[in-house]
């Protein structure tokens, strides 16, 4: 795809839902729907960070000449002339299946439920691992610290299905200033709980760190 | 010997090694297979049996430790020349009769000849394993020494790079790769051409230094067709490398090689010091101004590894996690420059192509997927190995004719094509009925799904994905009537799971949810329902995750739903499984007309629950049964039955 034949300053102007939209240059299709006021769920987007892409919810699926995709809408940008539509049948078979199974990823969060139940899913086949969970992975507190803040005191550990949140080399931190920036960004306060353990603080010292 | 300052140097060094005085040489394969044979001990007795024999100065015997061969079932492989025998699985202990019969006296040692069929062959070219296969990229692949550069130049290599170099311009270098129609190995099939001249472009545009990566990750289990392109022949991938590098005006390529290959990085290695010692690589190479050299990156274990943008940030020094694109790598790559990644077998291909011309590659196979490809092929097949084939033979001729069919008593059931991420597709035509056609079902199918007889089922990449797998990297998987989908959908999406790298939802979630249901499944448990939502959670996958890996991992689920749904079924609702596997859904029964009471199975059984009187026929305690089989395998007479 290319954008050539919009200089850099021109409005890009394509389809959301059948409804003519424009987008600014350097607008992502999420913000251009946002723009518009066409909702979109998200959980891992924020102003503040790059996006990563972790959660999927935001995929739409877009139409553009004969091709057909199914893209997440925060990381692409549109092109003049795109169709993209937010409800079809692929986009809600992604959404809700991702819902269904944050439901049995973070049991204990209430905001995974409110927005599950607000797409249609109340109740999970998948099995529970810990009924305390509310942090699905999704990035953003990693993001924030690292970029926003400056510092590194939290890290992804492990890789795949065994991903945690962790501080880094699993001991707390000295790197962390008690900031609170993570806290706020975090979708599900997820990591209200855990900022305490996150800051370095000798006496607590336990060397298994910010355990999940 | 110094830097060949020019063409001509190189070609009075290639005249003198090919002027060296013939000797018999005996081509001992040290590939993966014949290694896990003792091939390396093959390989010293004959060296052990030549000194001791103090042949050296009459026979004057070579002892060439090549790459594989490609018949791996039958390892170890020796390959003598000039007489031209193929002796098969050939232990230390018969090489002094190899040397005395016939390094030294000319003579044929019969029993060490592959037979099959009551035929006896000779020569590996009349085997029918090797007759319909059409090598090209694994030519000189077991007829080198990869240790030695001036083999290889004996055997034609740099050539291409030489016309590269002085008979083509960088536009007519990537015009003969695009016209031959090269299409990516390493899984997608993206037309290799399009690629480079992308990365010309861009670099172009934005003017600066570009890369070239081959990708020799080769994660999939069971798969090693760049391993021994690798091992076997490395500079055909430098040379395809530096023609490519010529092409884009690239200086600096990386050669991404598995973690768990020490053996291919230290070939390479060689193969590169060598290369750079005769100037090959480096500055100014053969005085024509053109500089290039390769560095080799270990990889860092990981399957996604192998995914192009989670390599990169590897090679970057980042966490090998794969990046939306776009940007794609031929935009913005390593370092944020236009960045070329190929696999290792499509630079492999880039010389001949060179060498022989556009047309002439085009020729072989099949339109839209030209030249050869090398698949691994395992499983329920007699002989199994590495074939190279040309594009477009039927599925048939490679397992039937190459691969010499099922080798017990069982029927063929079906294929699994490109590796754990490939779709498993039955073998012969199952009559599909008409509302499993239907648009809503198809939706959740791979999109162009077109039923048809499998055995003749073109292997290329379109007719593959026609019939909703993949041609991936050639991974090839035959499985018998004793194989369940079930069981083998759960396997690989066990191995998918481990191997994900866990940064989005529908692949890390949802790897383990569908492993539930299959859990499920193979306990009967479940409701015919579920098979559906099963494919919608597959279908979720497809479309909702961020690299490939998330997003083809639920191929063998939705390709075995497709053809064998009534396989799960027979799970879900007989609680059976038909194919005698998943295990709390069978029983051992022993067949008391045919069963001798030879006690064997009571003497194996680890928990003692077969009772009989000598030469009475036995019985198996069911509630003390743990299904392990043991008897079953035991049994001489086969009256240990399954259901
Ligand atoms: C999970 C995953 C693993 C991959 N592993 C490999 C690999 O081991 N070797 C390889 O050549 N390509 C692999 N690929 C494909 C690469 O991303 C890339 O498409 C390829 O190297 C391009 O080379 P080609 O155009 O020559 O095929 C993998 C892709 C995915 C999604
Ligand atoms: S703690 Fe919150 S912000 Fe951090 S990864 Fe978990 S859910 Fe996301
Ligand atoms: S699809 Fe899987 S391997 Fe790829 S980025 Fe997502 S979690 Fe990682
Ligand atoms: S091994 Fe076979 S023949 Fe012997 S007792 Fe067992 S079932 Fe009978
Ligand atoms: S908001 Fe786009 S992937 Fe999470
Ligand atoms: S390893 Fe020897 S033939 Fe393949």
């Amino acid at each position: 795809m290319s954008s050539s034949e919009n200089s850099a300053t021109d409005v890009i102007n394509f389809f959301i839902d059948g409804q003519p939209v424009a987008a600014e240059p350097g607008w992502t299709i999420l913000e251009t729907a946002r723009h518009h006021h066409i909702h979109i769920p998200t959980l891992c987007s924020h102003p503040a960070v790059t996006p990563w892409g972790s959660c999927r919810l935001c995929v739409v699926e877009t139409r553009y000449g004969k091709r057909v995709q199914v893209i997440p809408s925060c990381l692409n940008p549109p092109v003049a002339e795109l169709e993209v539509f937010t409800q079809s049948e692929r986009v809600k078979n992604v959404r809700r299946w991702v819902l269904e199974m944050l439901l049995a990823e973070c049991p204990a969060s209430r905001e995974i439920k409110k927005l599950a139940a607000a797409h249609g899913v109340t109740a999970t086949r998948f099995a529970i691992t810990d009924p305390e969970e509310e942090c699905l992975r999704c990035g953003l507190c990693v993001a924030v610290c690292n970029e926003v803040v400056g510092v590194q005191a939290l890290t992804f550990g492990s890789r795949g299905v065994k991903k945690v949140l962790e501080t880094p080399y699993r001991v707390p931190n000295n790197a962390c200033i008690g900031c609170g920036c993570c806290v706020s960004v975090c979708p599900t306060g997820a990591l209200q709980k855990r900022l305490d353990t996150v800051r370095g603080d000798l006496s607590r010292r336990t060397g298994h760190g910010f355990a999940h | 010997m110094g830097k060949l300052k020019s063409v001509a140097e190189l070609e009075s060094l290639r005249a003198q090694v090919l002027a060296a005085p013939d000797r018999p040489v005996v081509r001992v394969c040290l590939g993966p297979g014949c290694l896990a044979q003792g091939a390396d001990k093959v390989s010293r007795a004959f060296k052990a049996a030549i000194q001791e024999r103090n042949i050296l100065a009459d026979v004057q015997p070579l002892i060439k430790e090549t790459g594989c061969h490609g018949f791996c079932s039958q390892g170890t492989l020796v390959n003598l020349y000039p007489s031209d025998l193929f002796y098969v699985q050939v232990k230390p202990a018969d090489v002094p009769e190899i040397v005395d019969q016939t390094l030294r006296e000319g003579k044929v040692v019969e029993r060490l000849l592959y037979a099959d069929n009551g035929a006896r062959y000779r020569s590996a070219a009349e085997v029918p394993f090797y007759k319909l296969q059409h090598k090209v990229i694994l030519k000189n692949v077991g007829l080198i020494d990869p240790l030695d550069i001036e083999d290889a130049l004996k055997a034609g290599a740099y050539r291409s790079l030489v016309k590269a170099l002085t008979q083509k311009t960088t536009d007519q270098i990537i015009d003969t790769v695009t016209i031959a129609g090269l299409r990516g190995r390493g899984g997608g099939g993206f037309p290799t051409g399009f690629k480079w001249r992308k990365v010309v472009e861009n670099a172009r545009e934005n003017p600066g230094p570009v890369f070239i990566v081959a990708n020799g990750d080769e994660g999939d289990p069971g798969a090693f067709m760049d391993r021994a392109i690798m091992e076997g022949d490395p500079h055909a991938v430098l040379e395809g490398m530096a023609i490519g590098a010529r092409a884009m005006g690239a200086e600096q390529g990386y050669l991404y090689v598995r973690a768990e290959y020490p053996f291919a990085v230290r070939t390479l290695n060689i193969a590169i010091e060598q290369a750079r010692a005769l100037g090959l690589l480096g500055q100014d190479i053969l005085g024509t101004g053109f500089n290039f050299d390769v560095q080799i990156n270990r990889g860092a274990g990981a399957f996604v590894c192998g995914e192009e943008t989670a390599l990169l940030a590897s090679i970057e020094g980042r966490v090998g996690e794969p990046v939306t694109r776009p940007p794609y790598p031929v935009e913005q790559g390593l370092w944020d420059r236009p960045t070329v990644i190929n696999n290792v077998e499509t630079w492999a291909n880039v010389p001949h192509i060179i060498d022989h011309g556009a047309q002439w590659y085009a020729g072989v196979g099949v339109p839209h997927s030209t030249g050869t490809k090398i698949f691994s092929l395992v499983g329920k097949v007699k002989n199994s190995g590495l074939v190279e084939v040309p594009m477009g033979i039927t599925l048939g001729a490679i397992v039937e004719e190459i691969g010499g069919g099922v080798p017990g008593k069982e029927r063929f059931k079906a294929v699994q094509t490109g590796g754990p991420s490939g779709g498993i597709i039955p073998y012969e035509f199952k009559e599909l009925p008409p509302e499993d056609l239907k648009l809503d079902k198809v939706g959740l199918q791979p999109r162009g799904f077109m039923p048809m007889e499998l055995k003749n089922l073109p292997v290329d990449f379109d007719s593959l994905a026609q019939a909703g797998s993949i041609m991936g990297s050639g991974g090839m998987i035959v499985m018998d009537d004793r194989d369940c989908v079930v069981d083998v959908a759960r396997y690989f999406l066990r191995f998918l799971e481990e191997e994900s790298c866990g940064k989005c939802l529908p692949c890390r979630l949802g790897l383990k949810g569908m492993q539930e249901f299959l859990n499920n499944f193979s306990q009967g448990k479940g409701a015919p329902a579920d098979i559906d939502a099963l494919a919608s959670l597959g279908m979720a996958l497809v479309d909702g995750s961020l690299c490939g890996l998330g997003r083809t991992a639920p191929n063998p689920v939705l390709t075995s739903i497709r053809y064998f749904r009534d396989e799960y079924l027979a799970h879900i609702v007989d609680h059976k499984c038909p194919a005698g596997v998943c295990r709390d859904l069978i029983t051992y029964r022993i067949d008391a007309d045919i069963c001798n009471g030879c006690t064997l199975c009571a003497k194996n059984c680890p928990q003692a629950c077969i009772a009989g009187a000598n030469k009475e026929p036995h019985t198996i305690d069911q509630d003390a049964c743990i299904r392990c089989g043991v008897c079953m395998d035991v049994c001489p007479v086969d009256a240990v039955v399954v259901a």
